[in-house]
């Protein structure tokens, strides 16, 4: 007997409204202006005299039903009932009378939330799951991302930066944190490992053969078994072949580093938005704490903050420094590995005499 | 259960520092759940994922897990090691669409989590990094309860797989005065109009729509999404000269100077004598930079609509690509202007499909065939705004120069007429 079946209701995307701050309701694409009253606090003031105070505190991502439930009691409390989510998973709370703000980021700090994470501050680092969930991580982000903060809580809370710096964390190269001021992003050192028993029977053997941006990979026969091969000289490493075939296993205890990338922005304010570079590599991928990647983005930092100018950007700073100033202020040492090789490196050559002494 | 956990004395570590802790919110779950079914999720995800610390590798594959009548929605986690864990063997986490903009009512963030509480593992992220609220850790027969449920009261899945995924938007016009577009509007238009396209991955590969108010892009839609839409303007900006004043009178003529007039990309700033703002609007290229810095005193103008750029996306296959200018500016105010969009969304969809191979991202298949026959493939004319510079190399072919001269000037002459009438 067939089993009867509930037929989704194809509703798609919500309608926001039911869940906005009346306030924001009421002026909607009628804001005037906004201020920043302190860390961590927005005030936006409508062209009809209205204003909205926003609070904003970052949080462990990853929620508890027991921490959304605190979220939401603060939110009854003091903000009206209604929330937000930023593109960084920081929570945002909502109010119209300035009165409640304080009292509100009392009882945030108070629960262990950090309000904070406006204008220029280090931002919490996007990311996603990692070992905790993900099929084919290398790191664990999550982990990464809460020994990295517990370090650099106080950028967050304070606005000491010469601009806001955007931090993401990937477990492979294909970059779910996205591009960012400073990435740490796993960064595979050797060719996959093939257990052939398995790949004709996991595998789709040609897709998989396309997924190679090297074209490294052939179909063989390995042992009387329909299986592929690497060409290891041509490998280089990225694991594009490891989701369409883990047979193909390309994370390695020893051999899956962190590389750390820089000056990836994706504002259009002064230069058009810019990709992230390779600054640093070849760092240990070292739970629980991973304390090699969080020296050097603080290494970083420093530099950035000491040397930067006023809403320099970390992308706008080197463009102005340049990058043989970059490696000294850092102290990161600058290999045959900084230098492109991929379609289209020929655009990040020097081809000129403009060079700093 | 409670005297039978897993030790974790890496994960443990991982609960100190003064970040909040992810490991100390499982624990929680773990420690202080009534429901025993969670608790032993919880204790056996963790003993997971401390073995994954111990041997830095992760024990999660995929397979096949949907809800009744979708194709997509769901990210399937079957445990490697679930003889050893065998609580949390099955761990699926449910993608859910948010409204654009991310905004929730504590009332309703509390109805999801008693769902969730009674169907899923009590573990829940707002967002994914593609947008979704992830419901994080379920049984194969769970997630079609907890589906059903949600979906009763105004929740839909998002997209995973080569379909149209779910849509990112700033907060916009909600709180933004930079923002020159309707985001809600723009947003729910194409995803609600793209919703079997979400549910039935039938497509090449993921295919994102991202908003963004203003060309400072908070969604990260240009380096981000295959479908852009950045709100911008075509009038003069607004300057209140009293404003202006003020901001020198306070902050000094060297900071304005050094903050913003030099850092106009196009030089289209001068401070005035008098300290007034005089600006070249002709050569404004509504990058955002002076009026993030001079809030009060410069503001877009009226004139406003979307710039509308194809092909971001990150890294896999081919390498990171930026999106491009498809179109330089498109008004989003009537209906037909939003009819407008959405058949230009589904052309270039429908082109993609059409001729992408598989896995290959919309940008991807840009790269591959060359901008041109994108462009005549969905019914788009060329404009200077798609390039940085005109071609540099001489290897090309170029019959029929006249014939596309010729269209360039008719085209330039009916604009002169339409913006006549």
């Amino acid at each position: 007997m067939a089993i009867e079946h509930r037929a989704p209701i194809e509703s798609g995307c919500p309608d926001g409204f039911q869940y906005m701050h009346p306030v924001m309701r009421k002026n909607y694409g009628a804001w005037d202006y906004h201020e920043h009253p302190r860390p961590g606090v927005l005030l936006h003031v409508a062209k009809t005299g209205d204003q909205i105070w926003t609070v904003r505190a970052g949080t462990q991502r990853i929620l508890d039903v027991f921490t959304l439930r605190t979220l939401c009691d603060i939110g009854d409390k003091f903000a009206d009932g209604y929330v937000r989510f930023t593109i960084r998973s920081n929570i945002e709370y909502m109010v119209a009378d300035e009165a409640k703000v304080q009292p509100m980021i009392d009882a945030l700090e108070a629960e262990g939330f950090v309000v904070g994470g406006t204008k220029n501050s280090v931002a919490m680092i996007s990311h996603t799951q990692g070992w905790l969930h993900c099929d084919i991580p290398g790191t664990d982000a999550s982990g990464v991302v809460k020994a990295m903060m517990d370090e650099l809580i106080d950028e967050f809370k304070e606005n000491n930066m010469p601009n806001r710096v955007h931090m993401t964390t990937s477990c492979c190269q294909i970059n779910c944190g996205g591009q960012g001021d400073i990435a740490i992003n796993v960064q595979h050192t050797k060719p996959p490992k093939i257990n052939h028993d398995l790949v004709s029977n996991v595998c789709e053997r040609p897709s998989v053969v396309a997924r190679c941006p090297v074209a490294a990979i052939r179909p063989a026969l390995i042992n009387g078994k329909a299986s592929l091969e690497v060409d290891e000289k041509k490998c280089i490493c990225c694991g594009a072949c490891f989701p369409p075939c883990p047979p193909m296993q390309i994370n390695d205890a020893e051999h899956s580093k962190l590389a750390i990338w820089v000056g990836g922005n994706h504002s259009n304010a002064r230069g058009k938005p810019t990709f992230q570079k390779l600054v640093a590599a070849g760092i240990p991928n070292n739970p629980p704490r991973w304390p090699e990647a969080t020296a050097i983005v603080k290494r970083i930092l420093t530099a950035y903050k000491e040397d930067a100018r006023d809403w320099e950007r970390i992308n706008d700073w080197v463009e102005r420094v340049g990058w043989p100033r970059f490696f000294e202020l850092t102290g990161l040492p600058f290999t045959k590995f900084h230098i492109d090789n991929w379609r289209g490196a020929r655009r990040s050559l020097n081809s000129s005499t403009h060079i700093r002494f | 259960m409670a005297d039978q956990h897993h030790d974790t004395p890496m994960l443990d570590e991982l609960e100190n520092g003064p970040w909040p802790s992810f490991i100390s919110g499982i624990k929680r779950l773990r420690d202080k759940h009534d429901d025993t079914r969670i608790k032993g999720m919880a204790n056996d995800l963790l003993g997971q994922l401390e073995h994954s610390y111990e041997t830095r590798k992760g024990y999660w594959k995929g397979g096949t897990v949907s809800v009744f009548g979708y194709g997509s929605g769901i990210i399937p986690r079957f445990s490697e090691v679930g003889d050893a864990f065998p609580e949390s063997r099955e761990f699926h986490t449910l993608r859910v669409q948010p409204p654009a903009g991310n905004y929730y009512t504590t009332d309703m963030l509390r109805q999801l989590g008693d769902s969730w509480e009674k169907w899923g593992s009590g573990l829940v992220t707002f967002h994914g990094q593609t947008g979704n609220i992830m419901f994080i850790g379920t049984s194969t027969d769970n997630t079609q309860h907890f589906f059903d449920e949600i979906n009763e009261y105004g929740w839909d899945l998002g997209g995973a797989g080569p379909c149209v995924r779910t849509g990112m938007s700033c907060v916009g016009a909600a709180r933004c005065e930079m923002s020159g577009l309707d985001e809600m509007k723009i947003h729910r238009t194409l995803l609600n109009n793209f919703t079997d396209d979400v549910h039935r991955p039938a497509l090449p590969y993921k295919f994102k729509f991202k908003v963004s108010g203003c060309g400072n892009d908070c969604m990260n839609s240009i380096e981000r999404s295959d479908f852009a839409i950045i709100g911008t303007w075509r009038d003069d900006m607004k300057v209140d000269q009293e404003e202006v004043k003020k901001f020198v009178a306070r902050k000094g003529r060297e900071y304005v100077i050094d903050n913003v007039v030099t850092r106009c990309p196009t030089k289209a700033l001068s401070l005035r004598d008098d300290d007034t703002m005089d600006v070249d609007n002709r050569n404004c290229v509504r990058c955002m930079h002076c009026m993030n810095v001079m809030v009060k005193a410069l503001s877009p103008g009226d004139d406003q609509g979307a710039t509308i750029l194809i092909g971001g996306k990150r890294t896999l296959k081919i390498g990171d690509l930026m999106g491009t200018v498809v179109v330089p500016f498109m008004r989003l105010k009537t209906d037909e202007d939003y009819e407008k969009l959405t058949e230009m969304a589904e052309e270039t969809i429908d082109f993609w499909a059409e001729n992408g191979l598989e896995h290959e991202r919309c940008g991807e298949m840009v790269e591959r065939i060359g901008l041109v026959n994108f462009l005549e493939g969905v019914g788009i004319e060329v404009d200077p705004n798609m390039v940085n510079e005109p071609r540099q190399s001489s290897y090309v072919r170029m019959d029929g120069w006249d014939e596309e001269a010729e269209k360039w000037f008719k085209r330039k002459a009916e604009e002169k007429v339409v913006a006549a009438s």
